[in-house]
């Protein structure tokens, strides 16, 4: 094929990716292609803890507390939403820092004159912090689901626990991937250095790290707040 | 500060790959998102702790409207879409029509919401 032997464009050799007609990186369509099944995934997943909610036959219950003499036996919501505030907080410091790492690479290349620019252009302490703060939100998990199971709800307790356990174990799930991509990414830069040629790649991990964020945005609201 | 304007330093970032068609948000604007997302979880778990307020009918609509918000905030400066090419848009707002349309439309066919 006449064209397939052509020289490499300009675009080609100047940005190191083949041109598409889009004139965008594939990658990062694919990964707006794969955010948007994402959501209907999440959207399946928490259409059914809604469909099922107040559906349980037995408990424990997430926010109906009843205590003696109203109930004959007491019931205690199980929810902790002090914990559950802390996690999520934990999780939107977690984009913050994603950002900043971004920033950072994508500024690597530029003089830094002060000790803030210093600390913001360190693409490594960004990284590290993005990757700490969602193994601080995985532990927060791990604590939550814990205390349930000694509490009396397991996956085959009822209703609400097996659509909670269900959402909320994918979303950990997604975080603990997102958490091994940036492990993945800080080795890169611990091997040979992340630059502003790497922003793409660096830029797909950012965005799937944020749409687990949005999307705990919306499951802290759904499940946990509005009873 | 000057880190402010430094984004318009990228010589080496590949813009027209990454779809990137205005200039990312700045540090400070970054910061200044992280404050209002802290700021608006802190009055979604305030408000849940107000009996009166859970038991008024404006609850669910307040949370809601407020993690739309949030929502939204995260996507437009954290996710840049604000600032890149449509086609992202268009890759994410597409399929979040369609699951935003079969969750409402599941809550009426299992009968949790109604017109009546």
């Amino acid at each position: 094929m006449a064209h397939a032997a052509a020289a490499p464009s300009a675009h080609d050799t100047t940005h190191g990716h083949p041109p598409t007609s889009t004139g965008l990186d594939n990658k990062k369509i694919a990964i707006w292609a794969f955010i948007g099944s994402e959501c209907m995934l999440f959207a399946s997943l928490i259409s059914t803890y809604l469909i099922y909610k107040g559906r349980s036959v037995v408990g424990p219950y997430p926010h109906d507390a009843c205590l003696p003499p109203q109930c004959s036996t007491p019931l205690k919501a199980i929810l902790n939403i002090p914990v559950t505030s802390a996690s999520t907080f934990v999780l939107l410091m977690s984009s913050l820092a994603m950002v900043l790492a971004l920033a950072a690479v994508e500024m690597k290349d530029q003089p830094k004159h002060t000790t803030s620019e210093r600390i913001l252009g360190n693409s490594k302490l960004w990284l590290w912090m993005t990757a700490l703060l969602g193994t601080t939100f995985l532990a927060f998990q791990a604590f939550e689901f814990t205390s349930f199971v000694h509490e009396g709800l397991t996956i085959r307790t009822n209703l609400f626990g097996s659509s909670f356990f269900t959402l909320t174990g994918f979303h950990g799930a997604h975080v603990t991937a997102g958490v091994l991509w940036l492990l993945t990414l800080l080795a890169i830069d611990y091997r040979r250095g992340l630059g502003p040629k790497d922003a793409l790649n660096v830029d797909l991990a950012a965005l799937y790290w944020h749409f687990v964020d949005v999307v705990w945005i919306a499951i802290f609201t759904l499940v946990y707040l509005i009873k | 500060m000057s880190h402010d304007n430094s984004h318009d330093h990228h010589a080496n970032v590949d813009h027209a790959a990454m779809g990137i068609e205005k200039e990312h948000p700045t540090w400070s604007t970054y910061w200044k998102v992280a404050v209002i997302l802290t700021l608006m979880t802190v009055i979604e778990v305030w408000i849940y702790y107000i009996p009166s307020f859970v038991a008024s009918r404006a609850f669910v609509p307040v949370l809601l409207l407020m993690s739309a918000v949030k929502f939204f905030i995260v996507v437009a400066f954290y996710m840049h879409l604000r600032y890149d090419h449509k086609l992202f848009r268009v890759l994410f707002t597409g399929p979040l029509i369609i699951a935003m349309t079969t969750l409402v439309g599941l809550m009426f066919l299992f009968g949790k919401f109604s017109l009546k």
